[in-house]
């Protein structure tokens, strides 16, 4: 089935061959790990630690600082050697839990015991869900079990497993789906248990023959399960893109997935869950792939929360040739990092290492009206005038031109022949918008 | 041709009727005062008093809602000329304020953490990592100050450096609600002794980031009057209550103390002027 047709959208090369074919390997104990306590989008987490304090694997170190947070936990048992000021990967310097580990890596007391999912009712699941640190693992960091919480007049009707996978080089959710096919359905089916739905649709890019197919062995026996092969074109696996080529549905502007009906979950967010609720393991390790024409051997990672790019790389066979940019997450979307010494959070699904020959310095100019950027704006947005009205300061006639539904995704940046720095433009007007929404109450 | 006449001088003579009663039905209440005060005022519509414009705050001085000396951009001479209007003494304001942007990290002392390209902008610049300087603190240079600054005092040096020139500067404060660094303060236009920097980084680390960065060494809070400068967080802040000796700035290791409007050399033109009357 063709169906994938949103409005707008790029074929950026993809580059996903450099790692697709690599099965996850586990990077041995760093000799440290920096954990930042603001890992989920809402509220940070508050620390509940200090420094000198012995730690076990799993052991809460941040609690929730509210509805819309998550508590984080030590990725290992070791000592906390400080709390200080470190690069984040996603451009901001946040606090941190420097950690070194014992080498014992010792489980905290009640983790990783075996339980049945048998008899657990929907506030249960939740609740473990969030006691476990379990956030969207797609990038977004928004917490799960704020997801599976709609207000009772919502009434939803599918799940999306979202596997597309659309950013380029990014392959950490392609192999989770070829080796942990199993643990990511039965994530999937407790998401659907908790919401109650009965349809659970698996999406993914057609440039992943082999997941699709062994999604595909794996939902035969399921009732209600089924798996969309999609059309690669980014950005596919956007929440409101994805619902719409599915479905058809449009999420009204301003509003979420639930609005249609629908919940949305990470490949990788659902095989956490699966952990979390069947182990009580918490988020304290992710995939990450380690790839580009700059790393020596590109791998899919799994890697503890906490550990630093540069050990990565160097797990990587370190830098190759005049390696240039680091970026964290995908190229289309990724923030570029300025040391190695950042750490990997939750939402880090990779680590693209670009060469000099491919990073190229633009002198960004004025914007020639060609009207690109709004062929492929896939929320239908006018980015010119955005960018335009951004760079004038006219933050209210970008709020008026609807800048807060750009979901940020770079499509009008990467076809801008000014090369324009649009995203870097919403960002900062989203930001005064958000504070004029303030100001106004 | 004579019915063409008739009729035009028919129209207007209605129109005539018609306006001259719209006149009278729609008057505005106008005060005539409110006028000249608008006359008096700098008329940038900078927004510095909190009102709309110069028109509004001209109709509210000319109300009695607003003090004669509301206007923080016109000064004394403008609080003169106001109270003159209204027919009132001005018994003269406090000292002027003028803005002062508390960094000397220009791009030849402070060294930067990263090559930033994106939008020449120093809210956007702060939206990656806070800024491509080593010094989290330091002026980020792109000139977003000198941007919104409405009468031209912001003058933006080679080295990316802001510099407020303090006799065009008329305190109206728009720098520093614009600085994404907070680092723009406003202080009395009568001192002329400053402490250049904002870094509350401990010595070693501000010294490693900028040559010229306060790194807490506490010599200036011992040379000078008590409590004149006192220590926050690693970073020595002047109390401008105080009158500080010029000798003060050259205990400084750093050279982060200056003494503006100083001539270096007897008989040498200051460089910036600082005082006087607006």
């Amino acid at each position: 089935m063709g169906r994938s047709k949103f409005f707008g959208g790029v074929h950026p090369s993809y580059n996903k061959g450099l790692a697709d074919s690599r099965a996850i390997v586990e990077i041995p104990m760093p000799e440290k790990l920096i954990v930042f306590f603001a890992q989920n989008l809402g509220v940070p987490s508050q620390p509940v630690v200090k420094k000198g304090d012995e730690v076990k694997k799993g052991q809460v170190i941040a609690e929730s600082g509210g509805f819309v947070s998550t508590p984080i936990h030590a990725p290992t048992s070791g000592t906390i050697d400080s709390i200080g000021i470190h690069p984040s990967p996603v451009g901001v310097d946040a606090s941190a839990a420097v950690i070194i580990p014992d080498g014992n890596d010792e489980w905290f007391e009640g983790c990783s015991a075996e339980r049945s999912s048998e008899g657990l009712d929907a506030d249960k699941i939740k609740e473990i869900i969030h006691d476990n640190g379990i956030v969207g693992m797609g990038g977004a960091t928004f917490p799960t079990h704020v997801k599976l919480s709609p207000p009772a007049d919502k009434k939803m009707d599918i799940l999306v497993i979202n596997g597309a996978e659309c950013e380029p080089y990014l392959t950490a959710d392609h192999r989770l789906m070829v080796e942990h096919t199993e643990g990511i359905l039965d994530g999937a089916a407790l998401f659907a248990a908790v919401i109650g739905v009965g349809r659970v649709i698996i999406a993914i890019e057609k440039n992943k023959p082999d997941a699709i197919e062994v999604m595909r062995k794996a939902v035969a026996s399921r009732d209600g399960f089924s798996v969309e092969a999609m059309d690669v074109i980014y950005p596919q696996g956007a929440e409101k893109q994805l619902i719409y080529a599915l479905t058809k549905r449009k999420v009204p502007a301003g509003g979420l997935p639930m609005d249609v009906g629908v919940l949305v979950q990470n490949v990788g967010t659902a095989l956490a869950a699966c952990d979390a609720v069947r182990y009580n393991r918490p988020l304290i390790e992710r995939v990450v792939t380690v790839t580009g024409s700059g790393i020596k051997e590109p791998k899919n990672v799994l890697a503890r929360v906490g550990t630093r790019f540069e050990d990565l790389v160097n797990f990587c066979g370190g830098l190759e040739g005049d390696a240039a940019k680091c970026i964290n997450g995908g190229p289309m979307m990724g923030v570029a990092q300025y040391s190695l010494d950042a750490a990997v959070t939750k939402g880090t699904s990779g680590l693209v290492i670009l060469r000099q020959e491919e990073v190229a310095q633009f002198v960004s100019d004025a914007c020639v009206r060609c009207g690109r950027c709004l062929d492929a704006c896939p929320m239908g947005l006018n980015p010119s005038a955005l960018s335009i009205f951004a760079e004038r300061m006219r933050f209210e006639d970008t709020n008026e031109y609807n800048i807060m539904d750009c979901i940020e995704c770079g499509c009008c940046a990467y076809v801008c022949p000014s090369r324009r720095p649009m995203v870097h433009h919403f960002r900062r007007a989203k930001a005064e918008v958000r504070k004029l929404q303030k100001k106004a109450g | 041709m004579i019915t063409a006449v008739i009729a035009l001088a028919a129209l207007a003579f209605v129109a005539a009727f018609g306006l001259a009663i719209a006149a009278r039905v729609f008057a505005v209440p106008h005060n005539p005062k409110a006028d000249e005060i608008e006359e008096a005022l700098p008329g940038a519509n900078c927004g510095a008093c909190a009102l709309p414009g110069c028109a509004e705050l001209a109709k509210r001085i000319a109300e009695g809602k607003a003090d004669v000396d509301a206007c923080p951009v016109g000064g004394e001479g403008v609080a003169r000329a106001i109270a003159a209007i209204m027919g009132m003494e001005f018994e003269g304001g406090g000292d002027r304020k003028v803005a002062l942007v508390l960094c000397k990290g220009s791009d030849q002392v402070a060294a930067k953490r990263f090559f930033y390209n994106g939008v020449f902008d120093c809210n956007s610049a702060a939206l990656v990592f806070g800024g491509d300087k080593a010094c989290t603190y330091g002026c980020l240079g792109l000139g977003t100050c000198a941007g919104v600054c409405p009468f031209g005092a912001i003058e933006m040096l080679p080295g990316g450096l802001a510099i407020v020139d303090p006799d065009i500067c008329t305190g109206c404060t728009k720098c520093v609600a614009a600085c994404p660094k907070g680092i723009i303060k406003m202080v009395p236009a009568s001192r002329n002794l400053h402490i250049l920097c904002s870094s509350h980084d401990k010595g070693g680390v501000a010294r490693k980031h900028c040559k010229v960065a306060c790194i807490g060494c506490m010599k200036c809070v011992k040379a000078a009057p008590e409590g004149a400068i006192t220590m926050d967080n690693f970073l020595a802040v002047i109390d401008y209550g105080f009158e500080i000796p010029a000798e003060v700035a050259g205990e400084c290791p750093m050279n982060t103390i200056v003494v503006i409007g100083e001539a270096a050399v007897a008989g040498e033109e200051p460089t910036v002027a600082v005082g006087g009357d607006a």
